[in-house]
């Protein structure tokens, strides 16, 4: 078995387009309320951090994409996006890439 | 014999001792079956009753899921045995792909408890056999994610197959459709965000709810002499 390296996952959940988010509504109405104008489309979502022991990056991507997919998300309201560095690089994996 | 009805309790399930109650005040059996369990032998029935099943920890429903008992629950509704998911019960359902859609959070961002009017749209399911359509039943919702949410493809599907099992009469919660209840295709799995089990006793302020554990019960009776999972 091919030696292991620990991964960073950062996936990034939230409701698909069309789907109302009441959430992200009421942010957005707040927002006035405090003199701040000009913001629109508030979108409310979550986001899960882990670390992913794997062959390579490829490997690491493709399990964080079932986990992301089989459980973090919802398909029927939700999507996700799934980020994924090296945890030797200090920090975050970033901003999360394309929708998985 | 009178049914014998199975309620899950999942950690975190409150409803549990309610749904009893209304089935034993309408001369059913019922037992709690503990989600750790991994059979439902000897059930005529099931309930998933109301609450918060783990918390409802990452969305409701997405973690009972995978409780060991839910194999076992859908091995019976694919046998055809009679399962309502009430509430917290039909976010599982949902969660486990037994029923369609989705139950997100209410328009609105209320908690919403209150006694509502919900129409019954089909008298084709186990909860609502020989429920006449177009009966109005006043049952209360408690609920802070009853939104019942799905893609056009699967409303145009829950309504060319007469699925919509309950509709509000004055839609409380941003519900597509204004649904309050569904139901699969086979017609044995019922899920409602509606208590019928808090609408069983006249102290209770209504008996509405009566009528839908009634059916169940009845439901559930030609099953009583086969044994499933």
């Amino acid at each position: 078995m091919a030696p292991s390296e620990l991964f960073s996952v950062l996936v990034e959940v939230r409701l698909r387009d069309g789907i109302a988010d009441p959430q992200g509504a009421t942010i957005e109405r707040a927002l006035p309320a405090l003199g701040l104008t000009g913001v629109s489309g508030v979108r409310a979502g979550k986001s899960f951090r882990f670390d992913i022991a794997a062959p390579d990056r490829d490997e690491a991507l493709a399990l964080a994409t079932v986990v992301a997919d089989r459980l973090l998300a919802n398909p029927v309201i939700e999507e996700s996006s799934v980020a994924v560095a090296p945890a030797s690089l200090a920090g975050s994996p970033g901003p999360p890439e394309a929708a998985a | 014999m009178a049914p014998r009805v199975g309620v899950v309790l999942f950690p975190g399930t409150n409803c549990e001792y309610d749904a009893v109650q209304a089935v034993q005040r309408l001369g059913g059996a019922a037992d709690l079956v503990w989600h750790g369990d991994t059979s439902v032998a000897g059930y005529d029935a099931l309930i998933l009753p109301g609450g918060f099943a783990h918390g409802d920890y990452l969305r409701p429903g997405a973690i009972a899921r995978f409780s060991p008992i839910m194999d076992a629950v859908g091995r019976f509704a694919a046998d055809g045995g009679p399962v309502v998911g009430i509430c917290n019960g039909f976010q599982v359902l949902t969660e486990a792909g037994l029923l369609p859609g989705a139950l997100q959070k209410n328009r609105g961002l209320r908690f919403l408890c209150a006694t509502v009017a919900v129409r019954v749209e089909t008298s084709d399911s186990v909860l609502t056999a020989g429920v006449p359509v177009g009966a109005e039943l006043r049952i209360p919702i408690n609920h802070f994610e009853g939104n019942y949410t799905c893609d056009e493809r699967t409303l145009a599907v829950l309504r060319a197959e007469d699925r919509v099992v309950l509709r509000y009469v004055d839609n409380p919660n941003g519900s597509v459709d204004s649904i309050a209840g569904v139901c699969n295709e086979a017609r044995n799995v019922v899920g409602l965000m509606p208590h019928p089990e808090r609408a069983s006793d006249p102290m209770l302020g209504s008996v509405d709810g009566s009528v839908l554990l009634h059916a169940l019960l009845r439901s559930a009776e030609p099953q009583a002499t086969a044994t499933v999972a």
